[in-house]
């Protein structure tokens, strides 16, 4: 069966970035900017390329964003993310396909 | 010398637990507050006796202090760059680390001298907000490259955030806020909050340092990675720096006290307030490096071996000079 945009109201994109929180204030500047309507950020820890990042201390304490909005959005800031942090900071980036509730709020 | 001051015991205690990789670890809230207090802590006490002396007679003290804070990271960069082989970026992060100025040291200090019953200007708080931003400003110009000609090319430096970072970071406003409120409130107005802050003030610190200790630990590994000529600069730029706040606080005319403190003020290295705004002005320079040197090197050093050193250094001073 053929599946869809239209079929789907509710279908968004979940995209998930772990960062450093050092940058938190300029990554939700260009996340809003681009055009998503919300975000929900929780402190994380864990160990990747850049080492354990175990937040006992402020300068290696890492966050997790999470945008929930439409496909376009979540590529734009993808792209963007990418272009101004991969080289420099510590950071990962994913995303879902979601099914929302309430589609009017993202 | 005095028998060792419990609060280093505190600090060597977090030490070895990390170094053992002991479970032991402060929630993250408890180091908050506990930093909270101590910055508040230390404002007050400055405020108080600010009320006490007409601002204008400190001009000249705020202003050496400014400019030790604009001056020091340049012998820093240098070695680091020439000697050190350290990219730009990596040696003017670290530059800047070392003319800025850690709290924690300050604090450990403040109470080394009461250990010995050895009285200091009460305006160094003052002097310690003064000399936390202008190494900052200097590291990024440094990075960028604004005192060369090859600033094209790299990232566009985020000022307004660096900014927020350097002015609003919890480390100003509590200092200043501290002391707008003693120096408003007065000796009489503070008495009623007095045991909290003051009382209490060692015991914080106590727990403070264990804290300290442990994160100190944890910059072993990136310190046995980045090798001998980081620890030997984490120690001997401290020293130069202490030699020219030691020369500084006797042209200026302060007490003993004054002058041994204004040297562990200059000897001591950042790694809150300039970590984090180098991590928004110059990320391409590596933060493990910069903090494995002046937090697993010069913070230890400092609290356990500079501070004696530096008041028997402005002691020997005063004694030559005969004052």
């Amino acid at each position: 069966m053929n599946v869809n945009a239209n079929d789907h109201p509710e279908r968004r994109k979940l995209l998930t970035i772990v960062s450093e929180s050092a940058i938190e204030a300029m990554l939700v500047r260009d996340i809003e900017r681009l055009g998503a309507h919300g975000y929900t950020i929780t402190d994380a820890r864990g160990k990747g390329t850049r080492g354990v990042r175990n937040a006992g201390w402020d300068a290696s304490s890492n966050i997790r964003i999470e945008v929930v909005c439409d496909a376009a959005t979540a590529n734009a800031i993808g792209q963007h993310l990418k272009a101004t942090y991969y080289d420099n900071y510590a950071m990962i980036m994913f995303s879902h396909d979601v099914d929302v509730l309430r589609p009017d709020k993202f | 010398m005095s028998s060792l001051d419990p609060i280093i015991l505190f600090f060597l205690l977090g030490l070895v637990a990390g170094l053992l990789r002991s479970e032991l670890r402060l929630p993250a809230a408890i180091y908050e507050f506990v930093s909270i207090l101590l910055l508040l802590s230390i404002g007050l006490k400055g405020g108080i006796e600010l009320a006490r002396q007409p601002l204008l007679t400190l001009l000249p003290d705020m202003a050496a202090a400014l400019a030790l804070s604009f001056l020091l990271p340049l012998p820093a960069f240098a070695v680091l760059r020439r000697l050190g082989k350290l990219s730009r970026a990596d040696a003017a992060s670290i530059a800047a680390h070392y003319g800025s100025v850690s709290v924690g040291t300050f604090a450990v200090a403040a109470a080394a001298f009461n250990h010995r019953g050895l009285a200091f200007e009460a305006h160094m708080p003052l002097l310690l907000v003064l000399m936390e931003v202008p190494a900052i400003l200097v590291g990024i110009g440094l990075a960028r490259g604004l005192f060369s000609k090859s600033a094209s090319g790299k990232p566009p430096t985020h000022w307004a955030s660096v900014a927020h970072e350097v002015f609003l970071g919890k480390g100003i406003v509590l200092l200043l806020g501290g002391l707008l409120i003693g120096w408003a409130a007065g000796p009489d107005g503070i008495a009623s909050i007095k045991p909290l802050f003051f009382d209490l003030f060692k015991g914080f610190l106590a727990i403070f340092l264990l804290e300290m200790g442990l994160i100190t630990a944890a910059q072993a590994p990136a310190l046995r990675r980045y090798g001998l000529f980081l620890a030997a600069f984490a120690i001997g730029m401290p020293l130069l720096s202490a030699l020219v706040g030691t020369a500084t606080g006797a042209l200026l005319g302060l007490s003993v006290g004054g002058t041994a403190m204004l040297a562990t003020l200059c000897a001591s290295a950042s790694y809150i307030a300039v970590p984090a705004a180098m991590r928004i002005s110059v990320p391409e320079a590596n933060p493990t490096l910069s903090l494995a040197a002046s937090l697993g090197v010069s913070f230890p050093f400092n609290i356990v071996i500079g501070i004696p050193l530096y008041i028997a250094l402005a002691k020997a001073l005063y004694a030559y000079l005969g004052r």
